[in-house]
């Protein structure tokens, strides 16, 4: 599924990539534990949802291989992750709606876990 | 024995948290640069990003090293910090003796020892109480998972 349907579906706002809306996402990431993410999710077109917006949140979408990222409940990352993002080449979305909210729409939409 | 093709150490701060992860971030960038499979990259930079945290969370300071060889690449990360008093514990899945602000973090679970483990095909760790800890571990550049 194209990223820009997402953000469509979810009312993301686009802190950075939007000229990569067109990348598709197959599998979903959803977690505030980094090491969680680090240890399971599982190679392949990954959308990493998260609360955690810290530098440490983009490093470890990058280190994951995570093409795009989604923060939510209305949660933006700072000024240097977005930078790091950039720098990463990985578009950073950000919703209003809340976790459950958000995965739940995704998983509708069909998209699967990839943990 | 194998031929050492190359080596690189960086040095790592504790409690520098806006750093943190820029050596993991460097050395996948590298050997992505080099050619080596994706698969064996994701898991020496895994190993390289949970232990990075682990020093800047726990250590005053410290070094990672990188060697790679013709057979394999190697992950050796030596801190200056309080050491780890049970390692069998700290090498349990879940068991964590890390603060709320480390929470924070998104990092803290219990699971960074194990996931450097779980990673590597060879893996050792040596620690002293109020020294510091030492931890080496392997990647073979044809194996998998």
């Amino acid at each position: 599924m194209q990223l820009r349907e997402i953000k469509d579906v979810l009312q993301c706002e686009v802190l950075t990539g939007e000229d990569d809306l067109s990348a598709e996402v197959e599998t979903v990431v959803a977690s505030d534990g980094m090491s969680e993410i680090l240890a399971f999710a599982r190679p392949g077109a990954l959308l990493m949802v998260t609360g955690l917006t810290n530098l440490q949140s983009v490093r470890t979408a990058d280190i994951a291989n995570v093409r795009a990222i989604i923060y939510i409940r209305g949660k933006r990352p700072n000024e240097k992750a977005i930078e790091l993002a950039q720098e990463s080449n990985i578009p950073v979305l950000a919703t209003a709606l809340g976790m459950f909210d958000v995965c739940g729409t995704l998983h509708r939409l069909g998209l699967e876990g990839g943990m | 024995m194998a031929e050492e093709l190359l080596r690189r150490t960086y040095d790592l701060h504790g409690r520098d948290f806006d750093k943190a992860g820029e050596v993991a971030t460097t050395i996948k960038r590298m050997l992505n640069d080099i050619g080596i499979d994706a698969g064996i990259v994701h898991r020496v930079v895994v190993i390289a990003f949970e232990a990075e945290m682990n020093v800047v969370m726990y250590a005053d300071k410290g070094t990672m090293t990188l060697f790679l060889t013709d057979a394999d690449i190697g992950l050796e990360v030596a801190d200056e910090g309080p050491g780890i008093e049970d390692l069998e514990m700290a090498l349990t899945e879940g068991f964590s003796t890390a603060t709320d602000k480390m929470r924070e973090m998104g990092f803290g679970f219990g699971m960074g020892l194990p996931n450097i483990r779980k990673n590597a095909d060879d893996f050792s760790i040596e620690s002293d109480v109020g020294v510091g800890t030492t931890i080496r571990t392997k990647i073979r550049l044809n194996s998998s998972a």
